[in-house]
């Protein structure tokens, strides 16, 4: 009796730290952590303006992205023209806004494969050890063999190009390097007590994969993806420029790159604002996740978890 | 011995003081929270003195301030620390650079972590020779290293010297980094926990060590450790610390024969007794950490003899002899019945044997390997229903192989039959039938790593109920409810994660978590190795009860022998993966046969 009084009262010498049912998981501690960082908002601007863009430009745009206004390779002429026309005669300034679409949808949807992908293959491997980590890994080796461009060139080139299959293979193309990183935070969980005693009690593979311990390395793979998501933003415009992604006369960033590359001295506009924006992007997207690895670092430190 | 101090006054004590240690406050430093506050000693030329206390009493801090060092986040704001009449904490860098090492030495509690792993131990402990300049030439400091190593018991030949620090045993380890803090014959050694992480027969050694060269070098030595045990046979003197402050000091016998602080007392019977005369008492709750400490004396809310007047007010430092200094309002009271205070008498009725009993687990002629070397070798044991069998052995004996045997953990090969009930179990514990998994249950080492940080308390817990049970919501709520209530946790817990639980309640979450899946039997795989004493003590209380009132068959793995009388009543005793020894408990202790046995039982540390 004595004893069950002086346990409660223990309470009072300990009051509880958070008493809220759910505490934020870790992945959004992560990205609290990160907004604290000027590079990280910094990359959020860039990213939000250059979305907001993509997404508002076709309301705001003066033209049809396919409606001849001038002749080829015109320069600017406010207010009409800002940007000039394009080496068919194109208003530039309409097809910027409405070409940014593509690149920022394939993209999403490239890394969003490649980490579904590549999260569960280094779960797996992680977890399972032995020989279907080996043979998987090996693999997996293989594929990260290919520079990740010519890997989707190859098959772009013998099936055609087909968006779908860009999107697939920039994605599988990202797979391994995802896998890798996945993997070595999935090993390093798997060895804690508390996946043995869910073995013990024999909670289905399935389970103890995602359930313990995936939530354990979100934060690494939120790091992940704002790297892969840089990557697939160069990839998908690469090959749009290469002639294998868009075909005219669709808006596409990449596609305008490569049509008015010949006019760039006469009328630089079409070729330089794509350039400036797809680079833009990009910085955007990198800084973002290195705030969140900077982040990630610091919550690893102070909490002792990771 | 209390005359002997009166008789000599201030006058030849005060020459021989080498360390004193006044006043010291030290804070969190953006907060201004006390870690330590109020904290005098005074150790004089070839004394130990132990610094006893629970985590977060603020013992390790006080012992790197010596050093004038603190770690991130912590800050000196007032005292002095003075050897030999200097001041440290007024020292320049340079002159800091100068004495740590030189005068002052520190021997940390992980040596594996603190010596460099790239670096022959040679040239670590020259380095540390060399930086201070000791002697005058290189044959003079080789001498010196020989000298050392000698010392410490360690061979000094050239091979020896040339090795990496991960090819020496976590032993020698601790006993070079002992080498390297008298290398430059310090005044001042403070040693941090030097033996927590090692085996009995090991930590003995290093005892006797630290022992000898304190005394023949007259330094002067601060033990810090929470284990009284540790302390009882080395220390002269003793300081208890608790939430930061020195609540008690004197020498050994006045703290242990009449302490007149209650924690004092309560930490005394926390100690698990070898010779189980005396039953483990632990002490509910856990020691504050800075920033949430009570106002007045922060024992009282763990305090049966705590009045309205201990809830307001620290208490002052009172003198009741020469040197013996206590800080508590009832100090007279508690004092008065030290004698008999908190001593309750061990349960022996388990302790004979009951012939028809079943038999729970055998194991019989069980090898197992670990990836191709044998761990085991021809194994046979067995647990009778509603006992308890302690495996006691020391790191590599195979203790928790068998352990996890048993338990269908052990991923490599095993030959030889474990039946549960007269069955065959398979070897995996995925392949076992569900009824089999669930009447096993099995308790991890550390509550740190086996419970997911990720999830709630009451997530952990519905885990064995969603396994086994097919249960409403409203019934696996009342089954949570009933297992934290079994290890006596507040229900308000089932929100929290882990990491805001302290080490001994996440334990409880652990033994919580087996007892929902209601087995008939519990493995406990050196539950009690990551806590302090006093929690250890609850625990052990705890899993005793548990077993008792539920009827549950146990298997006590431990290092410790000194536990075994608290909980079990069969005991093996197992070395280099064979059982040297198996029978009763008070039989095997009282009158052990195997010479492994009685040297574990001379090495365990006792009060």
């Amino acid at each position: 009796m004595n004893d069950e009084i002086i346990v409660n009262d223990s309470e009072l010498v300990e009051p509880p730290v958070v008493h809220a049912d759910r505490r934020p998981s870790e992945w959004l501690m992560t990205i609290r952590e990160a907004w604290h960082m000027r590079r990280t908002k910094i990359g959020v601007a860039i990213f939000a303006f250059i979305v907001a863009l993509a997404v508002v430009g076709p309301w705001i745009a003066p033209y049809s992205p396919t409606q001849f206004v001038a002749p080829p390779y015109a320069s600017p002429a406010p207010p009409k023209m800002w940007l000039g026309s394009d080496y068919i005669g194109h208003d530039v300034l309409t097809r910027v806004f409405y070409g940014g679409r593509t690149v920022i949808l394939l993209s999403l949807a490239a890394t969003l494969i490649g980490l579904g992908l590549g999260v569960s293959l280094g779960l797996i491997t992680g977890y399972a050890r032995r020989w279907i980590d080996e043979s998987i890994m090996r693999i997996l080796d293989v594929v990260l063999a290919f520079p990740q461009i010519v890997l989707a060139l190859l098959f772009v080139s013998i099936l055609g190009p087909r968006l779908w299959l860009i999107v697939l293979m920039v994605g599988i193309s990202h797979a391994p390097r995802i896998a890798r990183v996945a993997r070595a935070a999935t090993l390093e969980v798997a060895q804690r007590d508390f996946v043995r005693a869910a073995e013990a009690f024999g909670v289905p593979r399935w389970k103890i994969l995602f359930n313990e311990i995936m939530p354990s390395i979100t934060s690494p793979l939120l790091v992940e993806f704002g790297l892969r998501l840089t990557y697939s933003i160069g990839l998908i415009a690469a090959l749009s420029f290469l002639g294998f992604g868009m075909q005219p006369p669709a808006a596409d960033w990449g596609l305008m790159i490569n049509e008015n590359r010949l006019g760039i001295i006469i009328q630089p506009w079409p070729v330089v604002v794509p350039v400036l924006l797809i680079g833009v992007l990009t910085i955007g997207t990198n800084l973002i996740a290195d705030g969140l690895g900077r982040a990630l670092i610091g919550i690893e430190r102070d909490t002792g978890v990771g | 011995m209390e005359s002997a101090t009166t008789a000599g006054p201030a006058t030849t004590a005060a020459r021989d003081v080498v360390l004193n240690v006044e006043g010291l406050r030290i804070v969190l430093d953006p907060s201004g929270h006390d870690i330590d506050d109020d904290v005098s000693l005074v150790i004089r030329r070839g004394e130990v003195l132990g610094l006893v206390g629970e985590s977060a009493s603020g013992k390790t801090t006080v012992a790197t301030s010596l050093l004038d060092y603190q770690r991130r986040g912590a800050k000196i704001a007032g005292g002095r620390v003075e050897i030999d009449g200097q001041d440290v904490l007024a020292m320049s860098p340079a002159a800091l650079r100068g004495i740590r090492g030189g005068a002052i030495s520190y021997v940390p509690q992980d040596s594996s972590a603190s010596l460099n792993p790239a670096l022959r131990i040679g040239t670590q402990l020259m380095e540390i020779l060399e930086c201070h300049g000791f002697g005058a030439s290189t044959a003079e400091r080789e001498a010196r290293l020989a000298q050392m190593m000698a010392e410490v018991l360690l061979p000094s030949d050239k091979q020896f010297l040339r090795r990496y620090p991960h090819q020496l045993s976590g032993g020698q380890q601790q006993r070079v980094a002992i080498a390297m803090a008298f290398a430059n014959r310090p005044k001042v050694i403070v040693l941090d926990e030097p033996t927590t992480a090692l085996d009995v027969t090991t930590q003995a050694h290093v005892l006797d060590t630290v022992r000898d060269l304190t005394k023949s070098y007259g330094v002067a030595a601060l033990y810090v450790t929470h284990d009284l045990a540790v302390v009882s046979n080395l220390a002269d003197r003793i300081a208890v610390m608790y939430a930061g402050r020195v609540i008690e000091s004197g020498t050994r016998d006045e703290l242990f024969a009449a302490g007149h602080h209650p924690y004092t007392r309560k930490l005394l019977a926390s100690i698990p007794d070898i010779t189980g005369e005396r039953a483990l008492r632990g002490i509910p709750g856990w020691a504050p950490r800075p920033g949430k400490r009570p106002s007045g004396c922060a024992f009282t809310p763990r305090c049966d003899w705590a009045v309205d007047h201990c809830r307001e007010e620290f208490p002052p430092v009172e003198e009741l002899s020469p040197g013996h200094r206590v800080r508590c309002w009832r100090s007279k009271e508690v004092g008065a019945q030290a004698a008999d205070l908190d001593v309750h008498l061990r349960d022996k009725s388990l302790s004979a044997r009951e012939t028809e009993e079943k038999q729970v687990i055998s194991v019989r002629d069980v090898t197992a390997f670990y990836q191709r070397k044998e761990a085991l070798h021809g194994i046979t044991a067995s647990l009778c229903e509603r006992r308890c069998l302690a495996l006691v052995g020391e790191s590599g004996s195979g203790k928790t192989t068998l352990a996890r045997c048993i338990a269908g953990l052990h991923p490599h090969k095993i030959v030889g039959d474990i039946d549960f009930f007269g069955k065959a179990l398979a070897r995996d514990a995925r392949q076992r039938p569900r009824a089999t998994r669930q009447a096993i249950q099995y308790i991890f080492q550390s509550p740190y790593s086996s419970l997911n940080p990720r999830k709630t308390i009451g997530q952990i817990l519905s885990q064995p109920l969603k396994v086994f049970f097919q249960l409403s919501h409203d019934e696996m709520e009342g089954r949570m409810l009933k297992a934290l209530e079994q290890v006596a946790l507040d229900s308000s817990l089932l929100s929290r994660y882990p990491d805001q639980l302290s080490g001994g309640e996440r334990q409880r979450v652990a033994i919580a978590r087996g007892l929902a899946a209601e087995p008939t039997m519990l493995i406990c795989d050196e539950v009690t190795s990551w806590l302090d004493v006093s929690v250890q003590a609850a625990v052990i209380e705890l899993l005793a009860a548990l077993q008792r009132d539920m009827g549950l068959s146990m298997l006590f793995v431990t290092h410790n022998l000194a536990l075994v009388r608290s909980i079990a009543q069969e005991v093996a005793v197992m070395n280099e993966g064979r059982i040297v020894e198996y029978g009763l408990v008070d039989a095997v202790l009282d009158d052990p046969q195997a010479d492994y046995t009685k040297k574990l039982l001379s090495d365990t540390p006792t009060v």
